[in-house]
């Protein structure tokens, strides 16, 4: 399978990157690490005119400390992730979503900002960025903004990105007491259910992947949340359950809601 | 474009189309035919090679992208006719039956002993979730990848 002719661009610095995406339009994609670009080029599913790689841009693949948050460059591998002794002390969760994502050789590649650009709905990452109550770094031709985590993902595939707009980090609150859980869809290794819980005290939030066409924030659970796992029965109130022929509506619901009590017990 | 990589040592410069994948560059440009091209959709991890010291898909990477790298391949892990001890481990053990998965598996081996060093069976079958072998032998596999990473370590 080869894709459709595209002309190559490797970007130097994000200005260049976003000029070229304002000049494209459209027909332009970014590319990071390609692991969800480049299998869909190959299916034809996107046939972009212009892939601009920002791969090399300088800065946009380090972690750091900013006062009470860690701030990931957009170009960090899940490897890299994984990996990072910063992260496993003051952003565990993430650790454990990084570990659960594909396999060795996906994990080199693959980057956090690809996977919530593409914002496929069975991804790992949308659940612990919303439990956390990360925010997305944007770039533009406007400046950059900050995308609260519960506005960002949209749809399937769709996130609150302008077109010529590039991530360029995730900032996330430290979080000590957090957990992933995840039930695998055995081929893909996507998730067929994946929960993130970040308990703070009495409080509990819960991210929840792979189940809607959009991951979503488990609001009834963390409202019924009593210090015990019985609100992980309202894992799905209120939410269209999506099917296909790994899972259908109703055994996905039940996955829900037994990951949720999982992850409230972990 | 034109491209200038290092692979297994020699340098190859070349003026491709970058829709061109990395295994099909290895494979069709260079005749390094020993990386294989198995479900070409980043599963089964038959095109696994080593790019700047990582284990990666080759099939979903453009060779453009590997512009300036390093790589290794099957053909680079012999010295000569001296297998590499994890070959010699495959050999020895019957860590392969029809072969077709053989050097993806390698070369994800020598990922998994390069960052663990000991790596325990579970750890061996956990770095392997990215490689498949139809013939299913992941027994043998495991076990010549354990007593690779012994030899290596002695």
């Amino acid at each position: 399978m080869i894709p459709a002719k595209f002309d190559y661009i490797k970007a130097s610095s994000v200005n260049e990157a976003i000029d070229l995406l304002d000049k494209h339009g459209f027909d332009a994609k970014i590319l990071s690490g390609g692991h969800s670009l480049i299998p869909a080029m190959k299916l034809r599913l996107n046939q972009p005119e212009v892939v601009i790689d920002i791969s090399a841009i300088p800065g946009m693949n380090t972690i750091t400390e900013d006062g009470d948050e860690i701030v990931i460059g957009a170009n960090c591998t899940h490897n890299e992730i994984l990996k990072s002794d910063l992260i496993n002390n003051e952003l565990n969760i993430l650790a454990q979503a990084a570990k659960t994502i594909g396999d060795i050789q996906v994990r080199n590649r693959g980057t956090i900002g690809g996977s919530l650009a593409h914002a496929d709905p069975s991804a790992d990452y949308p659940a612990t960025v919303l439990a956390c109550e990360a925010t997305i770094v944007a770039e533009g031709k406007n400046g950059s903004r900050t995308i609260a985590a519960a506005d960002f993902f949209q749809g399937i595939f769709t996130t609150a990105l302008e077109d010529e707009e590039i991530i360029t980090a995730i900032r996330f609150p430290k979080v000590a007491n957090g957990n992933y859980q995840k039930f695998y869809q055995s081929a893909s290794r996507f998730a067929v259910v994946g929960v993130a819980v970040v308990k703070n005290g009495d409080a509990v939030k819960v991210g929840v992947t792979g189940v809607a066409d959009t991951p979503y924030r488990a609001t009834a659970v963390e409202n019924a949340y009593d210090g015990t796992s019985s609100a992980a029965s309202h894992a799905v109130d209120g939410v269209e359950v999506m099917s296909d022929h790994f899972a259908d509506t109703e055994y996905r619901s039940h996955l829900a809601k037994v990951y949720v009590k999982k992850a409230l017990e972990a | 474009m034109q491209i200038s990589t290092t692979i297994n040592g020699k340098t190859y410069s070349h003026d491709i189309e970058p829709r061109i994948s990395l295994a099909h560059y290895l494979r069709e440009i260079l005749d390094l035919t020993g990386t294989h091209i198995g479900c070409d959709t980043s599963g089964c991890g038959a095109c696994t090679v080593n790019l700047n010291g990582m284990a990666v898909k080759s099939c979903t990477l453009l060779a453009v992208q590997a512009d300036g790298g390093e790589i290794t391949t099957i053909e680079g892990m012999a010295d000569g006719n001296t297998m590499h001890p994890i070959q010699e481990a495959f050999k020895e053990h019957h860590g392969l039956q029809c072969g077709f998965c053989t050097p993806g598996m390698v070369m994800t081996a020598a990922d998994i002993i390069k960052n663990n060093p000991n790596p325990t069976e579970e750890e061996i079958r956990h770095g392997l979730e990215g490689n498949f072998c139809r013939c299913t032998g992941y027994h043998n596999i495991v076990k010549s990848i354990q007593h690779a990473a012994e030899k290596l370590n002695s």
